[in-house]
């Protein structure tokens, strides 16, 4: 029987973006090829078709992206603050111009809905560039003290979660200030970063500014081990993050990590249930739970907990799973066969471990990599599933009696990047808010970010805040 | 009629606001700087270590729960305490570092000073790092500045007092509480500290002292999973890059070392490195528009 509400399918069209057979590194200002030669293939995760062939970096390419970059730190460094803006807004301007172009690249390298990377990735990308620019002539008036230094050359590597966005939230703030760049983006998700190196050569930035090595863990773990990067900034997992945390350890350089989350989405029973649970998805389905601010956690009053799951599994069953670039799409590919193995394992961890699992009736794709989305109930805090980060469509739901019993149940993990709280009551939010151990708070709403607003965690999650005034300090001798 | 025979002082610990010895029983021999015995100070051990921390967890919820300006009048209570006791310490710092009187007295001078400057800084600095953020939506956007935790304090080797407190008054000022390791072979001035916190309303725990091998108690603070922070100010280098290792593994965040004047003014970054931003969004609603409010 086909539903009253059956969609006809609305594809975006693949025409806006053309994808290269192969591509190089950019290193200098130019697209070159990897030293000993290697390439590998980037494939779409909803089809496994294969994208694109890309060279893949290693250490000996490193080396070589770090001297260009310090070769252009000078020149770069000494640019009036007025300057570097008008590049940054440059970019902001050609990316806004590009942006369907790179939406489209995105959702098909990433798996993720044209709907998300259209409304969420790419407008946000360009606000970065846009905002970063602006401080570019006024870092005497930040806070820092006059005329702050920059640090020289930044090793950044970046997740596949949200490739070219977190590319902004690192490239931006670290041009902004005088800095030169070297950035890895994610093996599953080369591609974006790539055409931000054209988008830099459109813009006219002067070469060696921005290098770009697309490239394994070995080449990330070479940038931020080499010896004249002065600054190291990565987002991805905790386990990384620590490594790089000891690699670092008695060095000059400075470091910022964006790491993992298991955030804690808090509603009471005062909270208005279709709102709640509208914040309940988006906490938790936006981009397929990769997100390492996921409301991954519902921790919910226990008098309304049967009403709750009642009208958030009607919700569910609404979420339109599969070709990401369908613009009714709501959840899209995991990124990889990798993180789909992970996400099933722990998955039936949870299940193994005595947690309740349901999904909606969900038919999946039978090619590229998918996941119905999925919450378990009668979850305790000490099942695996309650305390480490899945990063997929996987909620575990916990319930609490009092507003006490919430905040300690929110805070019981070793992470501390989000939460949220739903309740109509202000003097509660503001309470439980001021308990929550956590770098980001959003209080009847969830997963807003804003480039004025600062991001980063407390505890296990990193250290460090991207956006805002904040941010600048990463990038800063301060 | 003999002249009068002076009572010794037993320098003791200061964990949890009570004056313990070391648990292990040892003790080491304190001398000035031309080598003469001034006391036997505690040994501390890895467990006296790992008490502290329980102490000073226990002490965070209260602490970073005080309000600012509380805060700040236990600061400044700390430095009339210490004004008090200026004699004291004066001979106090010049035995330890072997100074003069009168420079011994422009030291501790400096100390309490630097008191009164962090005890105005407590209901200030949120002002300074926090604040509004124009976010591009209808939403409250407002970021604070928040204490790390408990935080562990190597304090400079050579500056036995002032160096302390520069190290100290900033950690706790913005509500993090700490377990300090006072300078090894200058131990005394940080021990009589703790004399001067317990009597300046300090809560209990706030601050903890303790004496001995720097190397022996910051190694286990700097794998302790409660603790928060390490400041490595008073660590050598090799001990630092250790001590930094070790740190990662619960990813505290770290002060490392680095060449201070401790009379210079102290700016804010030692405030700063021990504070997490925390920011909060609500919907603002959207009266008279059109659209539903969140």
């Amino acid at each position: 029987m086909t539903s009253p509400f059956e969609y006809a399918p609305a594809p975006e069209s693949r025409s806006v973006v053309d994808i290269a057979p192969s591509y190089g590194l950019f290193i200098d200002g130019e697209f070159t090829e990897a030293a000993d030669g290697k390439v590998f293939k980037t494939v779409s995760p909803s089809t496994e078709e294969v994208l694109s062939e890309v060279a893949q970096a290693s250490s000996e390419d490193v080396d070589r992206a770090v001297k260009a970059a310090r070769r252009a730190f000078e020149k770069w460094s000494a640019l009036p603050g007025a300057e570097r803006a008008k590049y940054l807004f440059r970019i902001a301007r050609i990316i806004q111009e590009r942006s369907r172009e790179l939406a489209v690249l995105e959702t098909l390298d990433n798996g993720k809905p044209i709907k998300e990377t259209r409304d969420a990735d790419l407008p946000l990308v360009a606000a970065h560039f846009f905002y970063y620019a602006g401080w570019a002539d006024k870092l005497d008036h930040a806070g820092y003290g006059p005329n702050p230094a920059p640090l020289g050359v930044a090793g950044q590597v970046i997740p596949w979660n949200f490739p070219l966005l977190m590319l902004a939230w690192k490239i931006a703030p670290a041009l902004a200030t005088g800095n030169t760049v070297v950035l890895k983006p994610a093996e599953t998700t080369p591609l974006s970063a790539l055409f931000f190196a054209d988008i830099c050569r459109q813009a006219g930035l002067p070469k060696g500014v921005v290098n770009i090595l697309p490239g394994y863990g070995d080449a990330g773990a070479a940038l931020t081990a080499h010896p004249d990067v002065n600054k190291v900034a990565f987002t991805g997992s905790t386990a990384v993050g620590k490594a790089i945390a000891r690699q670092v350890a008695g060095t000059d350089k400075k470091v910022t990590l964006e790491l993992g989350g298991k955030g804690a989405n808090i509603v009471f029973d005062d909270a208005p249930i279709d709102q709640a649970v509208e914040g309940i998805v988006t906490g938790i389905f936006f981009n397929q739970g990769q997100v390492c601010c996921a409301g991954s956690r519902l921790l919910v009053q226990e008098s309304i907990q049967d009403e709750l799951l009642d009208s958030l599994k009607r919700r569910l069953s609404t979420l339109r799973l599969g070709d990401p670039l369908d613009k009714n799409t709501d959840i899209g590919a995991i990124n990889s066969a990798e993180q789909l193995a992970r996400i099933t394992a722990l998955a039936e961890t949870g299940e193994a471990e005595g947690a309740e699992r349901w999904s909606p009736a969900c038919e999946l794709p039978t090619s590229g990599y998918w996941f119905a989305p999925t919450l378990f109930t009668n979850v305790t805090q000490a099942h695996t599933i309650a305390r480490d980060e899945i990063f997929g469509p996987v909620l575990s739901v916990l319930s609490f009696r009092t507003p006490d019993e919430a905040v300690a149940k929110a805070n019981n993990t070793q992470y501390g990047l989000s939460a949220g709280i739903w309740t109509e009551k202000g003097s509660r939010i503001l309470a439980v808010a001021n308990k929550l151990r956590a770098g980001v708070v959003w209080a009847n709403t969830f997963n807003k970010f804003d480039p004025t607003s600062p991001f980063g965690g407390y505890k296990e999650s990193g250290f460090g805040r991207e956006g805002g005034r904040h941010g600048l300090e990463a990038y800063l001798d301060v | 009629m003999s002249e009068r025979l002076t009572v010794f002082k037993t320098y003791k610990l200061y964990v949890g606001g009570k004056f313990p010895r070391s648990e292990s029983g040892r003790v080491y021999e304190v001398t000035d700087a031309k080598g003469r015995w001034l006391a036997n100070a505690p040994l501390s051990s890895r467990k006296d270590a790992r008490d502290a921390v329980v102490a000073a967890r226990k002490a965070f919820g209260g602490w970073s729960g005080a309000t600012a300006y509380n805060r700040g009048q236990v600061l400044y209570r700390i430095a009339e305490m210490l004004e008090g006791r200026r004699e004291q310490f004066t001979r106090e710092v010049a035995d330890a570092e072997g100074l003069s009187k009168s420079k011994a007295a422009a030291v501790v001078d400096a100390a309490i000073d630097r008191w009164v400057w962090y005890a105005g800084w407590t209901d200030k600095i949120a002002q300074i790092v926090g604040g509004a953020n124009p976010v591009a939506g209808p939403y409250l956007n407002l970021s604070t500045p928040e204490p790390t935790g408990v935080v562990a304090v190597v304090a400079p080797q050579e500056s036995s007092f002032l160096g302390l407190v520069s190290v100290l008054a900033p950690v706790i000022a913005t509500g993090n509480t700490a377990v300090v390791i006072a300078s090894e072979k200058a131990p005394l001035p940080a021990l009589s500290l703790g004399e001067v916190l317990a009597t300046s309303d300090v809560p209990g725990g706030v601050v903890n002292i303790l004496t001995g091998k720097a190397a022996e108690i910051a190694a286990p603070l700097a794998a302790h999973q409660d603790v928060n922070a390490i400041d490595l100010t008073g660590a050598g280098a090799d001990l630092a890059r250790d001590l930094e290792i070790a740190a990662a593994d619960n990813l505290k965040r770290v002060l490392r070392p680095q060449p201070v004047d401790w009379s210079a003014d102290p700016g804010t970054h030692r405030l700063t490195a021990f504070l997490e931003t925390k920011t909060v969004w609500h919907p603002t609603g959207s009266l008279g528009a059109s659209g539903s409010a969140y």
